[in-house]
């Protein structure tokens, strides 16, 4: 294996935890105000707060895998980073746009004690939620399946051409699995009626996951796949068939694995299309980006790799470590008063 | 106005705003985790409310900074794609090593020192928060190497082939003297900008308390917060002037023309004055009148001598041609000459705080004079300000450079901004600057709000002891969370 080889897998990697991680998150964030309904304002209220806190002390950690991703494709292959990043211009400024909606809205959501702020605050996490995971899957899609380039490794497609048929499969799929991931995270994570409420979500978002994700996992793999990726198919449909059994009998923990495990497949399945080149040209294949032209010297990538290999397991280690010691369960009855303030001293 | 232009403005917009809000970030990182230390140390329970209250304000700063901080990774590719294929194989790297070594250290550590308060034990929730100190630091380091690159190349070839600048040597990067010299000169100015916040407020709060009442618990606990700042905001003022005057020589010998154009030098002087005030358009070197100098001081801060010979514009400008080719080299005057002068005169505000401070507070007193309560007040913004005004020099005074050619180096690796820009319609980039403007301008707004209102309202009655579990009842029901969102 060539070293711009291994940085393709490297990229990958750190894509496949951004996506396994905020995955959840997203789903999080968009389950907050199902989870939250509540005749009683109330109760709503504080089962919205313990939805949120599940992912509370670990989503900004969970986000600079995005910020990692991005680093290391800018020092790994240039060439893609800036063709990619100019190239899908208006999908990366809403995404933009989501995340710093988000970020603020959950840092500030519970600063002030008022319910128009709350409100808001929900508004900015949904979109800060769904935003993203969307348009993650669009971008992702778009890349398999390759963009107009011209010779000077310019995206000439414009918005819409972004928008066809298998693109938006894919923002689907990216927005249902992440929805139910983090469905079956919230039932990991909660005791108590927010617990057998998101069970319930989970079993009943499996059924469309699996019918989008499978569509789109099909339709990657007959199109843009190779013989061996049929493998990753067949993974990300059984996993996820297991989750709706698994979701059924209320076993969250291996349902938890098994998500995670599909998010994996569908990422790997992606990137395996892609493999050898790293953004296809549907204008000509002698302007298609590879990972042969569009990387780095050897020397950045040999760099590259010391840091990684020396950071990345201590990274892993120490974030698995929150998890560890955020690893119980909480519940409605948990979650303090706010100790927000009022809007006005 | 074309895509140029608008993506100048974008970058310009969204980097000064982003560190407006960082340097606090960065200074008050490590100032919270003093006071924390300090908690554990004496176990008073004034520093733990210190701890939370400015560990309060943090929170909400720290969330705005990382949020817009994913803006600047995301824009070099955007906008600026050329530039990204030209020194993608160099700038990446110290980009991808803070995402590695810095994001993730103070993002992961950040979490836990939030939601552990009672979770960890007090020591290994001591170690979270100087962790995120640590990262954060760290962070501004690796940005420093990357933007010092830009300013002066090092540790890099120029690849005919490929037609980019490539990595020959990551240690030279990093120890480029450019960044060893801008490290220290930028965390000391977060230092004096974290310093003076907290001396600000508590100075505020200190008069505020004393004038309503003798016997508030908050007087001796302010006391302690603004002292502890007085010192942190004149070690970091001596630093800033150190490392500054460090760095204004090497801009001297490696970027000639950013100092000629600070000073409006439009001729080569020998025994040159430093210029105080001047009028005219500064925008071309014959409008400009000089009223107030000092006498051989510029040649002084170039090479310790009064009597140096230091390069005028216009020479520089000749040289250049002859060396690049034909070219505008000429940075805009007005902007460098009277931003690297707002840099270094709003420093005044800090020095006149810590001064006063330090009187007023002498011997065990507490102020409760008015003039006071506003110099605290009046004082925070003037770091922040010489911060972004610094910077707005750093980076004006290099144009039309991107990547400014390293005067001892390879020629071949040199950028400007025409030729680093996206070739995008000039309509996509205005969509994309003003939601830009419009979406900070309002999260600056609730930003102010949460600061201002956080800080009139004081350290918290929730706050007030540190938070006690009741004895362990496994078997029960489980305890509230010390915090939550």
């Amino acid at each position: 294996m060539s070293l711009p080889e291994f940085w393709f897998l490297a990229i990958a990697f750190f894509f496949v935890g951004y996506f396994v991680l905020e995955g959840f998150d997203f789903g999080v964030g968009m389950l907050m105000p199902i989870l939250g309904r509540h005749p009683d304002a109330a109760t709503g209220e504080r089962r919205r707060r313990t939805v949120l806190n599940t992912i509370g002390p670990v989503w900004d950690g969970n986000e600079v895998w995005l910020i990692t991703a991005g680093g290391a494709l800018f020092a790994a292959f240039p060439e893609w980073y800036a063709t990619l990043f100019s190239g899908f211009y208006l999908p990366l400024l809403l995404i933009l746009v989501a995340l710093i909606l988000r970020i603020c809205a959950i840092e500030w959501r519970g600063k002030i004690d008022d319910p128009v702020w709350r409100r808001r605050c929900d508004l900015g996490i949904g979109i800060g939620s769904w935003v993203p995971a969307v348009l993650w899957g669009v971008a992702f899609a778009n890349i398999v399946r390759g963009v107009a380039i011209d010779e000077n490794k310019k995206v000439t497609a414009g918005l819409l051409d972004l928008l066809n048929p298998y693109a938006l499969l894919g923002g689907a799929t990216m927005a249902l699995v992440f929805a139910l991931h983090g469905a079956v995270f919230i039932a990991l994570k909660t005791a108590g009626d927010v617990h057998e409420d998101s069970v319930k979500i989970a079993a009943r978002l499996s059924i469309p996951a699996v019918l989008v994700g499978g569509a789109f996992a099909l339709w990657t793999q007959l199109a843009y796949g190779k013989t061996w990726t049929w493998a990753l198919v067949a993974v990300a449909a059984v996993a996820l068939l297991l989750v709706v059994a698994l979701t059924a009998k209320v076993r969250e923990g291996w349902a938890f694995v098994f998500t995670s495990i599909a998010v994996v497949a569908v990422v790997v399945l992606l990137f395996a299309s892609l493999f050898p080149n790293v953004m296809p040209s549907t204008t000509d294949a002698a302007f298609d980006l590879t990972i042969a032209n569009a990387s780095s010297s050897a020397y950045t990538l040999k760099v590259m790799t010391w840091a990684a290999a020396l950071a990345a397991p201590v990274v892993i280690g120490y974030q698995a470590w929150t998890y560890w010691v955020f690893r119980q369960r909480i519940s409605s009855a948990q979650i303090p008063d706010s100790i927000g303030l009022t809007v006005k001293s | 106005m074309d895509a140029l232009d608008v993506s100048r403005w974008q970058f310009g917009i969204t980097t000064v705003y982003h560190f407006i809000l960082v340097p606090l970030t960065i200074g008050l990182a490590p100032m919270v985790a003093a006071m924390q230390t300090m908690w554990v140390i004496t176990g008073k329970d004034s520093w733990y409310r210190l701890t939370k209250f400015f560990g309060k304000l943090f929170l909400i700063n720290f969330a705005l900074g990382v949020a817009t901080g994913i803006v600047q990774e995301f824009q070099f590719g955007m906008n600026w794609s050329e530039y990204s294929r030209f020194v993608g194989d160099v700038f990446g790297a110290p980009l991808a090593l803070e995402g590695l070594l810095a994001f993730f250290l103070e993002s992961t550590f950040l979490g836990l020192w939030i939601f552990g308060w009672s979770r960890l034990p007090k020591l290994v929730h001591l170690a979270t928060i100087w962790l995120v100190a640590i990262g954060v630091n760290a962070s501004a380091y690796f940005i420093i190497a990357a933007n010092s690159w830009m300013q002066h190349p090092v540790g890099a070839i120029y690849n005919e082939e490929t037609g980019r600048a490539e990595l020959t040597d990551i240690w030279a990067l990093l120890t480029n003297n450019t960044a060893l010299a801008a490290f220290p000169h930028a965390v000391s100015g977060a230092f004096l900008t974290a310093g003076t916040f907290v001396a600000g407020v508590s100075g505020w709060w200190m008069v505020r308390e004393a004038r309503r009442t003798r016997n508030s618990d908050s007087l001796p606990m302010f006391r302690s917060a603004a002292r502890m700042s007085f010192v942190v905001m004149i070690v970091a003022g001596g630093a800033l002037a150190l490392t500054g005057d460090v760095q204004g020589k090497l801009m001297f010998e490696q970027q000639p023309m950013k100092m000629a154009s600070a000073e409006s030098l439009c001729d080569t002087e020998t025994g040159a004055s430093f210029s105080l005030l001047t009028v005219g358009t500064h925008n071309n070197c014959e409008s400009v009148v000089h009223l107030i100098s000092i006498p051989g001081l510029t040649s002084f801060l170039a090479e310790n001598d009064f009597g140096a010979t230091v390069q005028g514009v216009n020479q520089l400008q000749d040289q250049y041609e002859q060396r690049f080719g034909p070219g505008n080299y000429k940075p805009n005057l007005f902007v460098t000459y009277w931003a690297f002068r707002m840099m270094i005169g709003l420093a005044a505000g800090s020095a006149l705080l810590a001064i006063a401070g330090l009187w007023v507070t002498r011997g065990g007193r507490v102020p409760d004079q008015k003039w006071f309560s506003w110099l605290s007040i009046l004082a925070i913004p003037t770091p922040f300000l010489a911060n972004s005004a610094g910077w707005i020099f750093t980076e004006m005074g290099r144009q039309p450079w991107v990547v400014a050619p390293n005067l001892s180096g390879v020629d071949q690796i040199r950028l400007t901004v025409d030729q680093g820009v996206s070739d995008h319609p000039v309509g996509l980039v205005v969509a994309s600057l003003v939601t830009f403007t419009l979406l900070y301008a309002a999260l600056g707004g609730v930003w102010f709000y949460l600061i201002r209102r956080y800080v009139v309202e004081g350290p918290l009655e929730h706050d007030a002891h540190p938070h006690v579990d009741p004895p362990e009842s496994e078997d029960d029901e489980p305890k509230q969370l010390s915090f939550a969102y």
